[in-house]
């Protein structure tokens, strides 16, 4: 079962692969891509291979869950993949109230990315202690996952109108942060591939190291170690020497991951850029010349309205119900619990500026693009990063 | 203040922008715009009205959005400070220790500005009760006046209004059943058709106007549970301990509730049984499946007096498990944790030559006695008994608590070579002859253990009122959110058919709509004049 499971998974991430591809193609063979206009060949393979995917990875989650005994929602691999999973859906369901593909060509890529990132954590089918026992815990994951795919969609939306409306003739501020927002995704990408790269080659070295109390323990590296653990000494024959020397307090592994994938997301970036010979985003503009700023604005401002109340559900109410009925108290204070409630209290904000007139357009686009960056920092920094009672990252 | 009588006929709260009855402009500072603002139906709002007194003047602070947008984003960066460190719920070490301790100057200035405790300081809770004020306050100054100008509007518009709306258009040339097509396809598409003089004015969804009220109301329902926590009563929050085999009255139940632990369980997931865990239990060791505690609980009958063991009569046999609280009367009773506790140990007295042993004795701690005879001659007395040993500022052994956690005896050995006995100091790893060179000595022999169930007992009468704040929010969002108001006049004036629309969200939707309710006729499709106005800035 386990077996089948994660080939559908691989099924499906090739899917998604491919039809990305063909998202690229329905754009470039159409003239116009407003309202509504019908969907091209292309484009009509682009979705039904998404759709194709979306229950390959279905099947996926089925077959996990019945190996399991538990919905499989309950380690980052399992959680991140889902919240890929639903944004693909997420996709789907907005695509077919506005049918335009290039939507799919922005979403897609991010859905695989997001699905390649939680890849590479262990994906061993991991047991639930008492407090994760729950269906409430189930319920509110998936809900707060979908909602936070819906509001990913605004992102894809905000980033077509940020990449047709910012003017890309020179370098500005403006310019300048879509293009931060452009790196981040290569940067994931670079993770991934270094991930991969020593993975595959099966990298493994240990240090002894002196934590801030003063005791010794055994570090193992899976990457080169650029930055070494505080007063480390490294056991394995023949392993990198670590370049600097971190003091005690600072997670030096975690670090030297982040090292290694922002060396080689410039290193990826750098090599984009010497193909393309401009910005990303400015290579990407051309895709986008036909559609019209209010449509995608839009959609940008409908995925909101449409996720805010799935994302208040799951990510606040559903998990009160849970942590009262596991902790006895329906709110903690946890980190985990307080960047839900900043997410929300941002979209909050997000809205309410929607009703005066000046935050239309641009600055919806940038608030967009900001609350997305806010839904992944929850997802993987504060998971990885301040651990709480919802750290996945130990289990 | 005068109200203001509009051509029409219809009579205008003072302060109003357009006429709530037919949508003529009142107030000349709108008409430089090219497009009306259609919000809150350009109403009269008491905030946009008054502004002279102090009154006035905070009303006029708390009602307006930018404040609450300001509000909403103070609290969303301020509660992000507050995940920086652990706060101090989740640290185990006195505040002023720990922050130092743990992450050094950056720790201590921490501590000292009182991030350690944000989210229960005056000033966090003080910005939360300015979002509670602001919503109510920016509620009731528009959810009448929108109420009575909705109420108000009529079917004939005035030409300025129509023609100012977002979506716009005229026909010069319609067929005569064109008009009855479309009443038909507005019908059929749920709309509410009202007609006046020939003109129709079909709508749907006005409730969801009410949505973002329904909501703002809902969340204060739910701050305002969270403020009666603080009335006493209201909110019960114990620890209770309860060893194994003993019973314990429930805290705060009035010595009503008593509560027996039978058992603590404590399981560990097995990697032979739970085969589809193998590898992940193999990478993280033992992992926990359960903690349970197997209860009585029982209810007291009749009054008892003090001292008097109180009559109990059972109520329930239950299996308290993380997530599956036993609740009664009001009250739940949670497993949160668990410790064992020395329940006795056993010693052997031993020769120390010869290491010849002379009986065995079980020390109790529920029940230590003074004396144990062991035969033949051979017996110990316990001259002093240290549950939970120190030594105190003088020097002299004493003890922390009464929970045997560890325990120091000096015992007196009596033999028949010393029958005054030879005395011995005995604490865990450590043995002290007071009196020079003892012959025989305390050998350890082991210990037995028992469970100590740790609950938290709660009694939470806000809850409801938090549930109801809740599920009213979600109605509210709900339905402001899927829904959306819309409007679409098709109106006789001059001879020609106008169609103007407005919904308060979702112009996609509206004009796919549109656009069915006018096929099979002649009519054109209402331009969108937002588009046309400003074009297509920007791009390539
Ligand atoms: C955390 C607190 C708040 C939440 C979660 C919240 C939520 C909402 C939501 C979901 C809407 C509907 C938006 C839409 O449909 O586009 C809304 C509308 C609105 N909110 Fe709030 N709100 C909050 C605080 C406030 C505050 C403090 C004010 C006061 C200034 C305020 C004023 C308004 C107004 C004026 C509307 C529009 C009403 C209408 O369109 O008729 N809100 N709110």
């Amino acid at each position: 079962m386990a077996t089948i499971s994660s080939n559908l998974l691989f099924i499906a991430f090739i899917l998604y692969l491919v039809a990305t591809l063909f998202y690229g193609g329905s754009i470039k063979s159409k003239k116009e891509l407003n309202e509504k206009k019908e969907t091209n060949k292309w484009g009509k393979i682009a979705v039904v291979l998404t759709i194709v995917g979306f229950i390959a990875q279905l099947g996926y989650f089925i077959t996990r869950w019945i190996a399991a005994g538990h919905a499989p929602v309950s380690n980052m691999f399992e959680f991140t993949t889902f919240f890929g999973m639903a944004l693909v859906g997420a996709f789907i369901v907005i695509y077919f109230i506005y049918r335009t593909t290039l939507l799919g060509l922005f979403t897609m890529p991010v859905a695989i990315l997001v699905i390649a990132y939680a890849s590479m954590f262990p994906k061993d089918i991991t047991p639930l202690i008492p407090a994760l026992q729950s269906y409430w815990l189930h319920i509110h994951v998936t809900t707060a996952a979908i909602g936070e795919a819906i509001l990913a969609i605004s992102f894809a939306a905000g980033l077509i109108y940020l990449v047709k409306a910012i003017d890309q003739t020179k370098l500005n501020k403006r310019n300048f942060w879509l293009e931060v927002v452009m790196f981040a995704l290569v940067a994931v990408l670079g993770f991934v591939a270094v991930s991969t790269v020593f993975s595959a080659a099966g990298y493994h070295e240990k240090f002894n190291w002196t934590d801030k109390h003063g005791t010794v323990a055994v570090v193992e590296y899976t990457m080169p170690a650029i930055s070494g653990p505080h007063a480390g000494e490294l056991l394995t024959k023949d392993g990198f020497k670590p370049l600097i020397e971190m003091p005690a307090f600072i997670n030096a592994k975690k670090l030297n991951t982040v090292i290694w994938s922002l060396m080689a997301g410039i290193l990826l970036y750098g090599l984009i850029r010497l193909i393309l010979r401009k910005r990303i985003a400015a290579a990407l503009q051309p895709l986008v010349k036909n559609i019209k700023l209010d449509f995608v604005d839009e959609i940008s401002y409908r995925s909101v309205l449409i996720g805010f109340p799935v994302f208040t559900l799951g990510a606040l109410i559903f998990a009160m119900i849970w942590a009262q009925m596991a902790w006895s108290r329906f709110w903690g204070w946890d980190p985990k619990e307080v960047w839900a409630l900043i997410t929300w209290l941002f979209y909050a904000a997000f809205l309410h500026l929607r009703l005066s007139k000046g935050w239309h357009g641009e600055k919806s686009a940038w608030l967009a693009v900001l609350g997305f960056v806010i839904i992944m920092f929850n997802l993987v920094a504060v998971n990885l990063v301040i651990a709480g009672l919802h750290s996945y990252a130990g289990s | 203040m005068k109200d203001v009588k509009c051509e029409c006929g219809h009579v205008n709260p003072h302060g109003t922008v357009l006429c709530e009855a037919c949508g003529k402009v009142l107030d000349e500072r709108e008409n430089k715009d090219q497009l009306l603002d259609m919000r809150y139906e350009g109403s009269a709002r008491r905030s946009q009205t008054y502004n002279k007194t102090i009154v006035d003047k905070i009303w006029n602070f708390f009602s307006s959005v930018k404040v609450g947008v300001w509000l909403i984003i103070i609290t969303l960066l301020a509660s992000i400070l507050g995940t920086i460190l652990p706060q101090k719920m989740y640290i185990n070490l006195p505040p002023d220790v720990y922050y130092e301790q743990e992450y050094g100057w950056f720790g201590k200035l921490y501590y000292q500005l009182g991030l350690h405790d944000l989210y229960g300081s005056w000033w966090y809770l003080l910005l939360i009760s300015m979002i509670g004020i602001s919503l109510v306050i920016c509620s009731l100054d528009r959810v009448v006046p929108l109420y009575k100008a909705l109420k108000a509007q009529r079917v004939t518009r005035n030409e300025g209004f129509l023609k100012r709306q977002r979506l716009f258009g005229t026909n010069h040339v319609i067929d005569d059943q064109d008009f009855d097509i479309v009443k038909k396809h507005l019908k059929e598409k749920h709309y509410h058709v009202r007609e006046e003089n020939g003109d129709l004015l079909a709508e749907k969804g006005r409730f969801s106007r009410w949505g973002p009220y329904v909501n703002h109301v809902g969340l204060i329902i739910f701050l305002f549970g969270g403020m009666l926590r603080f009335f006493p009563g209201m909110y019960v929050n114990e620890n209770l301990w309860v060893k194994e085999g003993e019973t314990t009255a429930v805290p705060e139940t009035g010595e009503t509730f008593y509560l027996q632990n039978n058992q603590f369980i404590l399981q560990h997931y097995d990697k032979n049984k739970d085969k589809a865990f193998e590898k992940a239990i193999e990478q993280a060791g033992e992992v926990v499946k359960n903690y349970q505690s197997n209860v009585v609980l029982y209810k007291r009958v009749g009054e008892s007096l003090p001292g008097e063991k109180p009559k109990l009569e059972k109520v329930t046999d239950y299996k308290v498990r993380v997530n599956h609280p036993l609740t009664f009367d009001g009250y739940s009773v949670f497993q949160s944790s668990f410790r064992s506790e020395l329940k006795a140990m056993t010693f052997m007295l031993t020769n120390k030559n010869t290491n010849q042993t002379f009986g065995e004795m079980k020390i109790n701690f529920e029940d230590p006695k003074e004396k144990y005879d062991l035969g033949n001659g051979y017996s110990v007395k316990i001259l002093n008994y240290f549950p939970d040993f120190e030594f105190d500022k003088n020097g002299d052994p004493s003890t922390k608590s009464r929970v045997p956690n560890n325990p120091a005896f000096i015992f007196q050995m009596i033999s028949p070579e010393n029958p005054d006995g030879e005395k011995s100091f005995v604490a865990i790893k450590q043995t002290i002859e007071p009196f020079g060179d003892n012959t025989y000595k305390m050998a350890f022999k082991g210990i037995e253990t028992k469970n100590v169930s740790g609950f938290i007992v709660r009694k939470d009468s806000t809850l409801w009122v938090i549930i109801l704040g809740g599920i009213l929010f979600m109605i509210g969002v709900i339905q402001g959110a899927y829904w959306n108001h819309r409007r679409i006049w098709v109106q006789n004036k001059n001879g020609q058919i106008w169609i103007a629309a407005h919904t308060n969200k979702n112009w996609y939707g509206l004009k796919r709509e549109i656009e069915k309710v006018i096929e099979d006729t002649k009519l054109n499709m209402p331009d969108d004049q937002l588009q046309s106005e400003q074009a297509d800035k920007g791009g390539v």
